[in-house]
């Protein structure tokens, strides 16, 4: 029978089915980070078990690790701890990989994970955190979980899990200038909702989809979860295989003809049967920025503000209502006339090099404007940064008074001293609008690198198709 | 893990779709090492004036007055009423952590996000899916009535109403069965010991590639 990419993924990795369709799922990468692990391993101890496959672990320190002034440590006591805590897990436990704050390979955990070739297609992937389905990218199953699985996961290889519904995302056309995977992730968010992925497994599929790069891919799949979507993924092809090749972790020699071999059977059959089927036209997506509180409220940037007296449903009245007053907008605002205060690029979305390429270009021989405070830009990894410093991507930045960072989750989640101060706007490059996400009563709108870029010059938003 | 059989709770309702886990815990809490300890800060930006942080007094922050938390009537409350989408966004399990810490041990919605409903059974809170007329229903009953109190039977899986309307709800065989003994789900796995080896071996055999160290 013709299988989903989905199917295949699942399939072999069951270890036991039990009556009730509770499958045991053998997990293949577990990359740990510094948030979601500590009372993990404390659970190990407790009960003095060991990890099954410390080979399976990958580690970094990127939530709570500063941007700037490294030779500072990390200042704030609380968060140096549960770095710290890391560390010492890691040293007791053990692990494939570990990339400790200043390490030049450190960064953010699904920056790190591609980029070291430690996300390989056909793998099982699980990660503490919920943008861990970016790693579908490769044609993996890869899903975010909570810190009780990441103890299981690491006392057993397996998880517990149901197997999801499978839905195709099919994206069919040329994606137009200046439309970016991020444009893509908002504009089907936009279409099907937050929770329009609930339940689902979600490939995304179609001529617009393979027509984008490895980067653009993990952007899409990294946003998934935020159409609530646990895993996200691409079927593999010769990009992915390209991408890979020589990579640390990945496979070398006779083995990597092998693994190649098997990897390109990592597609859904033809005739495969989704549970669900969406399908957007490429040539219809445009540049996106969100408006309100959550990622499904967004428009074009051609669009406005949406007015709340067109809307019928009393609840999701109620909600634009609350997410216009928080956002401190009026109805009907056309999005180019939005002034910002910051600009955030960065993220586990948008912080590959690709993504800073992106955006260099556009600032290039440009300066940021007078009403924006501050325009950062904070790579991936400390190898995303030191490749962009190779081809001068930095200098072109800072010449644009832009800063330019030490990598990390920085202001995507604020977590460390990078934030929003109370009413500040933001065009971020990240993944989630939430009330207080970059900082208590901070107001966020998720772009591109593009238009990320070419809102700090402008101090607004700006078409990027129109920007010179 | 804490086993849940049965609750008669006061219930406390949370009129908002897309609650997402940085409301409900957010991240300068999850600085924190430890499981326990977060219910003080449950849904901190809506439930005070001020700017919380780790370490802070709590008793002496200014409340905010207008979040349906803090009105004395859901004082002690155990069951959250919520609306679609509950728990979106971040994986923190810090976030039924919290819930739990608090005193609530049922929390129920038309709809959850995934990895928070699953993060719940972990820790002995029950998320518990009910159509959206009968959540409709339960709100207003709520609001209604002071004192609005529900039994939730977990072997029965039933919702009961104090007029006796009763409203069933599904749960897996397995998640049933961990949540009503209150069992390690590790030692459950563990009893699979040899077959995830004997997996492990076939895995190892058919992709190699995926055990180099």
């Amino acid at each position: 029978m013709a299988q989903t990419l989905y199917d295949k993924l699942w399939q072999s990795h069951v270890v036991h089915e039990s009556e009730d369709g509770t499958c045991l799922i053998y997990i293949d990468r577990h990359l740990v980070h510094e948030v979601t692990s500590p009372q993990a391993f404390e659970g190990l101890n407790l009960a003095g078990r060991k990890p099954w496959r410390v080979d399976s672990v990958v580690a970094t320190a990127d939530h709570n690790t500063p941007t700037d002034h490294w030779d500072e440590g990390i200042k704030d006591p609380i968060s140096r701890l549960q770095v710290e805590t890391l560390d010492a897990n890691i040293k007791h436990f053990g692990a494939l990989a570990y990339f400790p704050f200043k390490d030049l390979r450190q960064g953010i955990v699904h920056v790190v994970g591609p980029e070291n070739g430690a996300t390989l297609p056909g793998m099982t992937v699980v990660c503490g955190d919920s943008h861990t389905s970016t790693h579908g990218a490769f044609g993996a199953l890869a899903h975010g979980i909570g810190t009780s699985e990441v103890e299981h996961v690491l006392a057993t290889q397996t998880l517990t899990a149901k197997k999801s519904k499978a839905m195709l995302v099919k994206v069919e056309g040329e994606l137009g200038r200046g439309v970016t995977g991020k444009d893509v992730a908002l504009a089907i968010i936009g279409k099907i909702g937050t929770a329009g992925g609930t339940g689902y497994a979600v490939e995304f599929g179609g001529s617009a989809i393979r027509s984008l790069s490895m980067e653009g891919r993990m952007t899409l799949c990294n946003m998934a979860i935020e159409a609530g979507a646990r895993a996200g993924m691409v079927a593999v092809d010769q990009k992915t295989v390209d991408y890979l090749k020589d990579r640390t972790y990945a496979p070398k020699g006779e083995q990597w003809e092998q693994a190649v071999t098997y990897w390109k059977t990592l597609v859904s059959d033809e005739g495969a049967q989704f549970d669900k089927v969406v399908e957007l036209n490429a040539t219809e997506i445009e540049p996106q920025v969100t408006w309100g509180t959550s990622p499904e409220q967004v428009t074009n940037v051609r669009g406005a503000v949406p007015n709340p007296a067109n809307e019928a449903d009393p609840v999701k009245r109620g909600s634009l209502e609350r997410a216009l007053q928080y956002m401190g907008l009026q109805a009907d605002t056309p999005i180019d006339q939005i002034q910002i205060d910051k600009v955030f690029i960065g993220s586990c979305t948008n912080s590959r090099i690709e993504d800073l390429r992106a955006a260099a270009a556009v600032a290039k021989g440009h300066k940021k404007a007078a009403n924006v405070k501050l325009a950062m830009v904070v790579p991936g990894s400390g190898l995303v940064k030191r490749q962009a410093e190779a081809e001068g991507l930095d200098k072109i930045f800072i010449e644009a008074g832009f800063e330019w960072r030490e990598p990390g989750c920085s202001m995507c989640l604020a977590m460390n001293a990078d934030r929003l101060e109370p009413g500040e706007r933001c065009a971020s490059t990240s993944n989630r609008n939430f009330e207080g996400r970059q900082g208590q009563g901070g107001r966020t709108h998720l772009v591109s690198p593009e238009m990320a870029a070419a809102a700090a010059i402008a101090g607004h938003f700006v078409d990027i198709r129109n920007f010179a | 893990m804490k086993a849940f059989t049965q609750l008669n709770g006061l219930v406390c309702p949370l009129d908002r779709a897309n609650v997402d886990t940085d409301a409900i815990i957010p991240k300068q809490f999850l600085k924190s090492i430890k499981r326990s300890g977060f219910g003080p800060n449950l849904f901190d930006e809506w439930r005070y004036l001020d700017h919380g942080e780790p370490g802070m007094d709590n008793s002496v922050r200014q409340v905010n007055p207008e979040f349906v938390l803090n009105f004395p009537r859901y004082a002690g409350a155990q069951v959250l009423l919520a609306r679609d989408n509950f728990g979106c966004g971040s994986s923190r399990e810090h976030a039924p952590w919290a819930l739990d810490d608090y005193g609530f041990r049922v929390v129920i919605a038309p709809s959850f996000a995934d990895i928070f409903f699953n993060n719940c059974y972990k820790n002995g809170v029950l998320p518990i899916v009910l159509p959206a007329e009968a959540v409709d229903l339960l709100f207003q009953e709520t609001q209604a009535a002071e004192g609005y109190r529900l039994n939730v039977d977990l072997a029965a899986q039933t919702v009961t109403t104090p007029s006796g309307k009763s409203f069933g709800f599904d749960i897996t065989g397995h998640r049933k069965h961990c949540l009503l003994e209150g069992l390690d789900e590790i030692g459950l796995t563990l009893q699979h010991a040899d077959e995830i080896k004997a997996f492990e071996a076939r895995h190892r055999a058919s992709q190699p590639w995926l055990f180099n160290a």
